[in-house]
């Protein structure tokens, strides 16, 4: 068999270059990591006719500078990799811009195919293209594409199979004026002989991307003699014209872009107000802007609680269903570590996570609708202002607002920012965001001590609590760790559009995959140790007489997690709390929920859920309300779930930084809930 | 500095469009807005400008928000 062709899908954000994508490899996709970044890379496979091609979607750039890790992955992708065809999915209802990229990559010398996406759009826009004559002044074959409703696929494909068996043509011919193409030249001549094997067209765009200030260029010349030309060409020409180099070089290719765009572009209307901007006087008003914003974030919380819960239920019942059954295979009274091990570490364990899985796919789909619509970017924009006062801009509300639900994806949304302080800060203050899976521990706790109409009050304190202090941490971390100006904010407003169905799947299951792999690798694993810890060492004769709660509580006193449950003691005892709620806590690491169910096993009333009478009983009776308070306050800000801390190990790419939200968030908590406590007992309230 | 001709887009209000005459804003920043369209002599429509927050500019064909702090180092006339 012929190896199949590669292509690479280069373009612009939102170009509907990931619509393409999907149009051309359906479900045969593969995501992953390139190496030692967290850029996501996308793979398929396209068959057409008998014909295989392996289709690489690169990440969306409006340039190859070896600025942002997104450029810098495209780029080495397309120099080492030497994909056969680069197919570039241009907007064409947005030529200029998107031609840029364009034009650098015809620069770098590989066969480029142009994909003039959305050329519907465009024509209803009243464009209409020389395709022939624009093909031959920019020296690329040009397809024209609907992605959205896949016209112009074949045609796509079989452009890019006959580039790919043709040499590249010449660059465009960009004239960067008459001062630059003498620095050009003069390095150029220095280079001969530096690059091993280099042409003179690499040479060429070598030296440009020098006076570019190309840093990871830079690093493969080694000769310092071309290093001081450069130098000394860059002075030149800044003093010479005013503008640095790099400006200069921008301006001239998109001089030849306008060139080209006079020539073979007729715009047959005057649109002054498109549908877009009409949309855009309500959605981003001054006055109206936020109320629509907190409404449609209302409606999507809503939906995420009420349509999620009725799967929640069924989640829940089979696994309960499923632990029985598997009880069933051994005979009453025949009970094994074995079946423990199944029904009480795995069933319970993955079930106890899977159980979000509705509420998560629900927030996806509604994060994916709106990401598809193009209303992201306005509710960025909105939430600008708010953001800035904590140092963040309006790009770090998304992963905030996703922690509601949960902080793995909520984490992972942090790849939309491009300032590595920016993503680390948001990273790091995510988790005291409180996420679904502590809802269990505040309605326990909460009708336990607190009267009626204190409890929707206190939920709400609460919650507004957890977002004071991720704000107050995150203002504490720009002012020391990571110290600078914020990164200025630059962000397209793409134009509306009706998402796709196809899109917004691939983009749910995209993220919720990744939520459903965590939980069948990382939390199974740490489902059987929490297990073990909670079942060994064995109890060597239990008192029989005691009834069978009492004898369980016995058991679990006597297991690892129960004396380091005591060994904690000291360490918690000025916080109010006791071994119990320290054996408790143990398993909250695993996941947050599961403190409810611990706390029900010390307190052997048996099976134990948030809605559990008897063992709010018990918390009355040994703990006060502040206590009470304290517990709720503890679990909220200490030590996120396991999961959250290898999510921040991967996407930080060091458990540097995920020990040190680790011990960071618990010394946090430890000393909120050690001043709430000792200031509480002091002044008598509550206790 | 900023003679009479030059002023920072930052000023400029809503609905105008005005020239791009020089960006100073660093190396880093500068190559960043050039791809997206910020060149010298490129016409710069301001769709939104309120006194504080982002702006909302059309540029090349398409609309970017910018955030204030930059559009004080971009020079327009």
């Amino acid at each position: 068999m012929k190896k199949p062709l590669i292509v690479a899908l280069a373009g612009n954000p939102n170009s509907g270059k990931t619509t393409l994508f999907n149009q051309l490899t359906g479900a045969r996709q593969h995501v992953g990591n390139y190496p030692g970044v967290t850029v996501e890379k996308k793979e398929g496979t396209c068959l057409r006719g008998n014909a295989e091609f392996h289709v690489v979607d690169l990440p969306g750039t409006y340039s190859l500078t070896a600025y942002s890790q997104e450029e810098r992955v495209a780029r080495n992708f397309i120099i080492e990799e030497k994909p056969d065809v680069v197919v570039d999915v241009i907007d064409a209802s947005n030529l200029e811009r998107n031609l840029y990229l364009a034009v650098q990559l015809m620069e770098l010398g590989v066969p480029v195919v142009l994909a003039f996406n959305m050329s519907d759009v465009a024509k209803a826009r009243g464009f209409q293209f020389d395709l022939a004559e624009m093909s031959r002044l920019i020296g690329a074959p040009i397809v024209e594409t609907v992605g959205s409703r896949g016209t112009g696929l074949d045609e796509l494909v079989a452009a890019a199979a006959a580039a790919a068996r043709r040499p590249a043509p010449p660059p465009p011919a960009i004239r960067y004026g008459a001062d630059l193409e003498q620095a050009i030249e003069r390095l150029q001549a220095k280079l001969e002989g530096q690059l091993p094997r280099a042409d003179a067209r690499e040479r060429r765009w070598t030296a440009l991307k020098l006076l570019e200030n190309d840093a990871e260029v830079a690093g493969r010349v080694a000769s310092g003699d071309v290093h001081r030309l450069v130098r000394a060409e860059q002075e030149r020409l800044s003093a010479l014209l005013g503008d640095s180099p790099e400006m200069l070089i921008a301006d001239a290719r998109y001089g030849f872009i306008s060139g080209l765009c006079q020539e073979t572009v007729r715009s047959t209307v005057e649109t002054r107000h498109t549908a877009s901007d009409r949309i855009d006087e309500i959605v981003i008003h001054r006055v109206w802007g936020l109320p629509i914003f907190l409404g449609l974030m209302y409606v999507v919380f809503w939906l995420t609680f009420t349509v999620g819960t009725p799967p929640m239920d069924w989640i829940d019942a089979a696994f309960g269903w499923l632990g029985v059954t598997v009880s069933g295979f051994w005979p009453e009274g025949s009970e094994s570590l074995l079946q423990s091990l199944l029904v009480d570490g795995v069933i319970a364990g993955v079930g106890g996570v899977l159980i979000f899985l509705p509420n998560i796919l629900l927030l996806f789909l509604a994060i994916a609708i709106l990401e598809d619509s193009g209303y992201l970017a306005r509710a960025a924009f909105i939430m600008d202002r708010l953001m800035h006062k904590i140092g963040l801009h309006g790009k770090s509300f998304i992963p905030m607002l996703t922690g509601f639900g949960c902080s793995i994806p909520a984490i992972m949304a942090t790849r939309t920012l491009e300032s590595r302080r920016d993503r680390l800060t948001t990273m790091l203050v995510v988790p005291l965001v409180s996420c679904g899976a502590r809802l269990p521990i505040y309605a326990l706790i909460i009708p336990a001590f607190f009267p009626e109409a204190w409890r929707a009050p206190m939920l709400w304190i609460i919650y507004v609590f957890g977002i004071a202090l991720a704000i107050l941490c995150a203002k504490l971390l720009r002012a020391t760790l990571f110290k600078g100006e914020s990164v200025p904010f630059v962000m397209e407003l793409p134009p509306y559009r009706l998402p796709t169905l196809k899109g917004i799947w691939i983009h749910m299951w995209d993220r919720g995959g990744a939520y459903l792999k965590k939980a069948g690798t990382v939390i199974l694993a740490i489902s059987v140790v929490l297990w073990a810890l909670t079942s060994f060492p064995k109890l060597g004769s239990v008192d029989e007489s005691l009834p069978a709660e009492e004898q369980q509580a016995a058991e679990l006193a006597h297991t690892v997690a129960g004396r380091i449950g005591h060994a904690l003691e000291p360490l918690i005892r000025p916080l109010g709390f006791d071994w119990r709620i320290g054996t408790a806590m143990i398993g909250a690491f695993a996941a947050k929920e599961v403190f409810v169910a611990q706390l029900g096993i010390v307190y052997s009333v048996g099976e134990a859920d948030e809605e559990s009478e008897p063992l709010r009983e018990k918390l009355r009776q040994n703990y006060s309300p502040l206590v009470g308070l304290c517990i709720m306050l503890f679990m909220l800000i200490s030590a996120p779930c396991m999961a959250t801390i290898a999510v921040t190990k991967r996407e930080s790419n060091s458990w540097g930084w995920a020990l040190f939200q680790l011990a960071g968030l618990t010394v946090l908590a430890w000393l909120v809930t050690f001043a709430v406590y000792q200031l509480g007992t002091w002044l008598g309230i509550g206790v | 500095m900023h003679d009479r001709l030059h002023r920072p887009l930052s000023t400029v209000s809503a609905g105008s469009s005005v020239l791009l005459r020089r960006i100073r804003a660093g190396q880093e920043l500068e190559t960043r807005l050039a791809a997206l369209g910020f060149v010298p002599g490129a016409v710069l429509a301001v769709c939104r400008n309120s006194c504080h927050g982002p702006l909302v500019v059309q540029v090349k064909g398409s609309r970017l928000m910018l955030g204030r702090g930059m559009a004080e180092k971009i020079a327009v006339e």
